[in-house]
């Protein structure tokens, strides 16, 4: 006997793949109902804390009217820290604080939650407080729906999207995924803090909605990771993303590795006096397209974290645009699957082909050695300290001894840093080519 | 009856009360000068994330797969400090404040000695500022 389905289309999580798929599915007149285990949704949602949202622009025009943004990002820096001191590479976009912006700084409970609200306005049925807890699939191993922990808590469609986040329970019962590697993910922590709005602008150097983005290498206590520091209205996001691989192999709690990054010289003066208002904590699928699950299955699409797509490229920290367009490309893959009532993975594999041909995939396949030589033992322990003491021995002004020459700091605390000539030009051939 | 037709459970996002996040915005002393401000027993740590807490574990540990581990990755890892070694070489698990994060699991050699599901619906870590 067949049985009824309850929609043209199921998507798991309401996070900003799963509201975007759901969006783009409601658009094409689909029949839509998006689960979301948290009591609303980005109620489970943490992280470093930028959104690019260019990618709203096909789905929601005018989004930066709307959208519930902290801060609009006009300054990026990236930060060297080591015991000797501190490098600051600091970029002002002007034009990065008026429409179309460029990044934006938001609570993941506030935006997520608007970003479904989009889509329920185009008529996706939105199911809070329910658990996904396996797919539903027929003789022939296609997947058919899905089971939830309600009473009843079955729901029916001929395609599933699974948006269910970095632990993606769903990708794995259909076995998209390899066997998991801990090394391919890291632990990000968090400590929201408060400071009053005048002092975020003062000691920021920015002023009205403006905002900024600090990433930074090096300061994670010899755990291989990195910090980043955004600001928010009224409070400030700090906090370290730590390899799980090298975290469980040392002694120091990720919270521990916060505090040492809060008393560091040049971020201490950045955060003082603020109190701790939220921690959080979150993993993060870190080693981009060595990671990727196959996208689809018989009746079945992946997007988001749940398909590893958070770009993790030292310079470039994405995540939030990745899992839109993901979405977005599922969404619109589900309306032709409608249209042409097929929902065999030979189909869907038109998701796939979105996917390649949009940044998504182009952005990850270019950008494939970054985030294992970003969190490689030379890139992590020893060219901070490197580059800072190069820095410390040019700027110091050590009379009566003449000035050294450059090539001799350089050669000297290369020496001294341990870092071995070949390997110095390799990760910077990989650098070139994988930026390049 | 599906579930569909229990529109009542379609929750919405509550406001932040005072009680479930606390709001010192405006009150945190600035430039006091002494770095007691940068860090915080745990347990006032965790107090300022809002659980829900079910009264069934979604997370349990098997104490016997743990006894006799040396690696312990669990301790050290778990952002929420949830686990607790023993003096008889167990582990001591509480899943109430759990973050849902998966580094435990993901850390964790032991096969079988932790078994992982997300809590029921609504319940569970639920974030506000982050």
């Amino acid at each position: 006997m067949k049985v009824a389905n309850d929609a043209d289309v199921i998507v798991v999580g309401a996070g900003p793949a799963g509201s975007c798929a759901a969006l783009a599915a409601a658009l094409g007149g689909l029949e839509v109902i998006l689960v979301e285990r948290g009591p609303f949704p980005g109620s489970k949602n943490m992280y470093g804390g930028v959104v690019y949202p260019r990618i709203l622009d096909e789905l929601v025009p005018e989004w930066w009217t709307t959208a519930p943004i902290q801060r609009w990002v006009v300054k990026r820096s990236t930060m060297l820290l080591s015991d000797a001191g501190a490098l600051n590479i600091e970029y002002r976009g002007n034009s990065w604080g008026r429409p179309p912006y460029n990044g934006a700084t938001a609570y993941r409970p506030d935006f997520d939650n608007w970003l479904a609200d989009q889509a329920v306005r185009a008529g996706a049925t939105l199911l809070c407080s329910t658990t996904v807890t396996s797919l539903l699939r027929d003789e022939a191993g296609r997947v058919i729906g899905i089971a939830t922990d309600r009473p009843d808590g079955e729901l029916r469609a001929p395609l599933v999207i699974a948006c269910d986040g970095v632990n993606s329970f769903l990708a794995k019962q259909a076995d998209l995924y390899p066997p998991m590697d801990s090394s391919h993910f890291t632990l990000g922590v968090k400590e929201t803090l408060s400071l009053p709005r005048e002092v975020i602008d003062e000691r920021f150097g920015v002023r009205d909605d403006e905002g900024v983005d600090i990433e930074i290498l090096g300061g994670t206590s010899g755990v291989n990771g990195g910090g980043f520091i955004y600001t928010n209205s009224d409070t400030v996001s700090l906090g370290v993303v730590l390899k799980l691989s090298k975290l469980a192999g040392q002694s120091t709690r990720p919270e521990e590795i916060i505090g040492q990054l809060k008393r560091h010289p040049a971020i201490a003066p950045l955060i003082e006096g603020s109190e701790i208002l939220e921690y959080s904590a979150h993993v993060i699928p870190e080693a981009g397209l060595k990671m990727m699950p196959k996208m689809t299955a018989d009746g079945l699409m992946v997007a988001g974290d749940a398909a590893a797509m958070c770009l993790a490229a030292g310079i470039w920290l994405e995540g939030v645009n990745f899992a839109m367009a993901s979405g977005m490309y599922a969404g619109r893959t589900a309306v032709a699957s409608h249209e042409a009532n097929d929902a065999s993975a030979r189909f869907l594999k038109r998701y796939t082909d979105s996917l390649n041909d949009s940044f998504v995939l182009q952005d990850h396949r270019k950008l494939r050695n970054i985030p294992e030589l970003v969190l490689s033992d030379r890139v992590q322990h020893s060219y901070p300290g490197f580059v800072t003491s190069v820095l410390q021995r040019m700027f110091q002004v050590d009379n009566p001894r003449a000035k050294p020459g450059l090539r001799r700091i350089v050669r000297e605390e290369r020496k001294r840093a341990g870092i071995k000539l070949r390997h110095l030009l390799r990760d910077g051939w990989i650098g070139m080519r994988g930026f390049g | 009856m599906t579930i569909l037709d229990k529109k009542s459970r379609l929750d919405k996002k509550p406001r932040l009360d005072k009680k479930s996040a606390p709001d010192k915005k405006t009150s945190a002393p600035i430039l006091d000068g002494d770095a007691a401000w940068s860090s915080i027993p745990f347990d006032e740590r965790i107090g300022t994330a809002e659980f829900r807490i079910h009264e069934r574990a979604h997370i349990t540990v098997n104490g016997d797969s743990c006894r006799g581990c040396t690696t312990r990755e669990c301790v050290v890892a778990c952002p929420a400090n949830l686990f607790v070694p023993t003096s008889d070489g167990g582990i001591l698990f509480n899943y109430e404040n759990c973050f849902e994060c998966g580094t435990c699991y993901m850390v964790c050699n032991r096969e079988g000695a932790i078994t992982w599901t997300y809590p029921e619906g609504g319940f569970g870590i639920v974030f506000h500022r982050t």
